[in-house]
């Protein structure tokens, strides 16, 4: 292995290292914080809400390698449109369970 | 005391109880499954062909090989689902103000088997199977891109199939739908294994749906030959590339709705229960953003297949072909926006409704362009009334009528009078075998020939073809009439005679599908007995336009020996107008190609056996089971050694002989491809 390749290497395993922690760090503090009751109901969904989002881009970045840089066009649209499917979906969700509660009170 | 412990740690819930009794059918199919299993293994064994099949094919990474696999998968399990539903229309045949030939509780588990089997493990490994077998070769391709996937990938699907099969012995299945509502489904009203062995069983399909849309679309991304831009792939490879994006997107939402269930059953969690918070609207909110996507996972690759055939078969190109892609990813994206369309009736507020319905309606549209698209492909060619021909024309008549019958149900107040009627069993039949199956059985025909390297025998498959189209008529068509009346879905027994006469004619529908299957069965023997006189090594049988028609049948594990070169569309076509077909490389050069690995059956099998525990509570087992999944995936992500190399001269020799071969036989006209001339090569016919 040339000296080039074994940086790259060992820069790489430091990126799935940092993810690795991350990622576990992310899912610890809501499991935690449920567990413990650190926060009122409401406080809690939240933060699990925020904790799973920063978990999405922690994947993105570290185990996907997917950024903003301009040679990733192509995963920036893959992105785009799985970000239009998703709003499709969640926001879908939210808006017709959200309705039939509504209706229901 | 310590004994019964001793028992349940051991066996889990299972006990002799568990053999079915309570109905004779049962008693007679669960026999059927353990005397059909054991047969398999003492022909096998008597064969001594577990060293072939365990080397050749379980443990094959090639993706043709990963298809054929697929495919007889979904055949035995067509079978299976499809004499349930002879079963099911013959008792409600016979239950007019009695029981029926089958007691209540077997009937309900019948139709969820056969809704579960239909979708999961009948139509999705038959299409899976055919876009293994084909699209690598359509794009030039000498594999997917993650090959021990794709191996995973069946070893899931077949884990589930087995589970599905077990059930018929051990136990019973869900008596809640293939949709799985809960609360029913929830410990408070199915407190038995059957609501588990539905889950695991879908978990594992949809785990390998999942992985084979990425694996599918990656491919088709980054595998393509030269010049093959996407304006240039052959259709059936743009509905993959659709479908697998669908699979990666909806496939998700079933896993999670059927996992958060499974933690409500085995955890004690209320997501979806009656109190404490749950809300089961919720899941099935989540069901439809799986369930409706799902339906277009299942009609695009029928779409793809006809866009094929119906091109072959007229001897024309296929009409326009960019309104045919773009209708395809409208559709593909529209099937996100309509999922609400499956529960008009939740209570939600009219101006929802009313937007979903349009949605809905919407999607009418590209549907309506393609139908046209591929009526002016016919108009003016010269057609050739071959199987997936008349299949194809089947399904234009038959599919526009069910698509009709779509928009008429996307209309909320319509829906609200027929919703959970019979009226709906018989719009998405008429979609689903018109389109969907139809489409299989057409492509299976279409391809066959490229896979084994003889044709199908067509006098059967006419045969098959005719009873398929006649049957479903009868069958289904009362089933519209039915619905209007006020006849329910999933009705046991009734005590309107008004029901009488349309679910008698609705028997013998059935049982001419049952001759339709007889049919296929047949064919596939007869042609087997006759493979010599239907061979057609040469490999273009059709007068085929596409690439997979361009190399020998069956094709060589490598696929191409050169990787191909292409400058449009119908890039075969225009190669044997060009001259340039069956022309020998300058020069040839070693293959490189994935290796066998043992990591699908491996997780076949341990996957199986962790669904079969967990719907046992056996622990100790499913313990077992998941640490070998996840054992096995490490110990293969340490193998280095993962290629093997077919040595230049090899190749060379394989393709000389074919084109010695090809060189040497005399073409034959297509309007001639029938008769038992036809070797698989074509004469360049003036277009
Ligand atoms: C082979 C011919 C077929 C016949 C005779 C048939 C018959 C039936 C019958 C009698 C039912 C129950 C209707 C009721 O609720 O009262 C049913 C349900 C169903 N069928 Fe089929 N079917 C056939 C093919 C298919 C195919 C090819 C698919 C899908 C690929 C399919 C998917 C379903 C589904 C999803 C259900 C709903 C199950 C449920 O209620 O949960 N069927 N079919
Ligand atoms: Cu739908």
């Amino acid at each position: 292995m040339s000296a080039q390749d074994a940086k790259e290497r060992a820069h790489d395993a430091r990126v799935y290292q940092v993810g690795l922690v991350l990622a576990l760090v992310l899912s610890a503090v809501p499991f935690g914080a449920v567990a413990l009751g650190l926060l009122p109901a409401s406080g809690l969904l939240w933060m699990i809400a925020i904790c799973a989002i920063v978990q999405i881009l922690v994947h993105f970045r570290c185990f996907l390698h997917i950024d903003l840089s301009s040679n990733h066009r192509h995963d920036l649209q893959l992105i785009l449109f799985s970000v239009c499917i998703v709003i499709l979906m969640a926001g879908g969700t939210l808006w017709v369970i959200g309705n039939q509660r509504a209706m229901m009170m | 005391m310590l004994s019964q412990n001793i028992r349940f740690a051991v066996f889990g819930n299972l006990s002799f109880s568990a053999l079915p009794f309570y109905s004779v059918i049962a008693t007679i199919a669960a026999s059927m499954v353990v005397l059909g299993a054991i047969a398999c293994i003492v022909v096998i064994t008597r064969a001594k062909a577990w060293t072939y099949l365990w080397k050749e094919w379980f443990t094959s990474v090639d993706h043709k090989r990963v298809g054929i696999m697929y495919v007889i998968v979904a055949l035995i399990m067509l079978l299976r689902a499809a004499i349930e539903a002879i079963l099911m229309r013959v008792h409600q045949a016979t239950a007019f103000q009695q029981q029926g030939i089958l007691p209540p509780e077997h009937f309900a588990q019948l139709f969820t088997t056969h809704g579960t089997i239909m979708i999961f493990f009948m139509a999705m490994p038959f299409l899976i199977g055919l876009f293994n077998l084909i699209m690598p070769l359509q794009i030039g391709a000498r594999d997917v891109s993650f090959p021990v996937m794709n191996s995973v990938s069946l070893g899931m699907t077949i884990g589930g199939s087995v589970l599905m099969m077990i059930s018929l012995v051990l136990g019973k299945f869900s008596t809640g739908g293939w949709s799985g509502y809960p609360p029913y489904t929830e410990l408070a009203f199915s407190n038995d294994m059957g609501v588990d062995y539905w889950i695991w069983a879908l978990t594992l399909s949809s785990l390998s749906t999942t992985m084979t849309g990425i694996n599918f679309a990656a491919t088709i991304y980054k595998k393509r030959c030269e010049g093959m831009t996407l304006m240039a792939m052959p259709l059936f490879t743009w509905t993959c590339l659709c479908t697998s994006i669908l699979m990666i997107f909806a496939m998700p939402a079933i896993t999670l709705a059927t996992a958060l269930l499974a933690l409500d059953r085995y955890a004690d969690m209320h997501f979806f229960t009656n109190g404490m918070g749950g809300n089961m609207m919720n899941y099935i909110n989540m069901f439809w953003l799986f369930g409706h996507p799902e339906v277009y996972i299942l009609v695009l690759p029928a779409f793809g297949v006809f866009s094929e055939t119906i091109a072959t078969f007229s001897g024309k190109t296929l009409y326009g072909y960019t309104s045919l892609i773009y209708a395809t990813m409208v559709i593909a994206v529209l099937s996100f926006t309509v999922w609400l369309h499956h529960f008009f009736t939740m209570g939600q507020d009219a101006n929802v409704n009313a937007i979903f319905g349009i949605a809905t309606m919407l999607i009418g549209i590209p549907t309506g362009v393609k139908i046209y698209d591929w009526l002016l492909t016919m108009f003016r060619g010269e057609i050739r009334l071959t199987v997936p021909m008349l299949y194809a024309i089947g399904f234009m008549i038959l599919f526009t009528i069910g698509g009709c019958a779509g928009i008429v149900l996307a209309n909320p107040g319509v829906d609200y009078q027929v919703h959970n009627t019979l009226f709906l069993v018989a719009h998405f039949h008429n979609v689903i075998i018109p389109g969907t199956l139809f489409g299989m059985l057409s492509g299976y025909h279409y391809w066959f020939p490229k896979a084994f390297g003889f044709r199908l025998s067509e006098t059967w498959g006419r045969r098959a073809c005719l009873c398929w189209i006649a049957g479903f008529v009868l069958a289904f068509f009362p089933l519209y009439a039915l619905g209007l009346l006020g006849m329910p879905r999933r009705t046991a027994e009734y005590f309107d005679p008004a029901y009488r006469p349309w679910t008698l004619i609705a028997a013998v529908g059935a049982l001419i599908i049952a001759a339709a299957l007889a049919c296929l069965v047949i064919q596939l023997v007869v042609s087997i007995r006759d493979r010599a006189q239907q061979a057609v090594p040469i490999g273009d049988p059709w007068d085929g336009r596409t690439l997979e028609w361009s190399i020998a049948a069956p094709p060589p594990e490598y696929n191409f020996a050169v990787l191909p070169t292409v400058h449009g569309r119908d890039a075969f076509l225009d190669a044997k107008h060009d001259g340039s077909a069956y022309r020998a490389p300058e020069h040839y050069e070693d293959i490189v190609l994935p290796k066998n690995a043992a990591i699908g059956p491996v997780i076949c099998v341990a996957g199986g056996a962790a669904g079969f525990a967990l719907t046992w509570h056996i622990w100790w087992l499913a313990i077992v089971g998941v640490a070998t999944m996840f054992a096995a995936l490490i110990v293969r992500s340490f193998n280095r050694d993962t290629e093997r190399v077919i040595p230049a001269a090899e190749v060379r020799e394989t393709e000389e002989a074919w084109l010695r071969l090809a060189h040497s036989l005399p073409p034959r006209d297509r309007n001639a491809e029938l008769s038992i001339e036809n070797e698989g090569l074509a004469t360049v016919a003036a277009e």
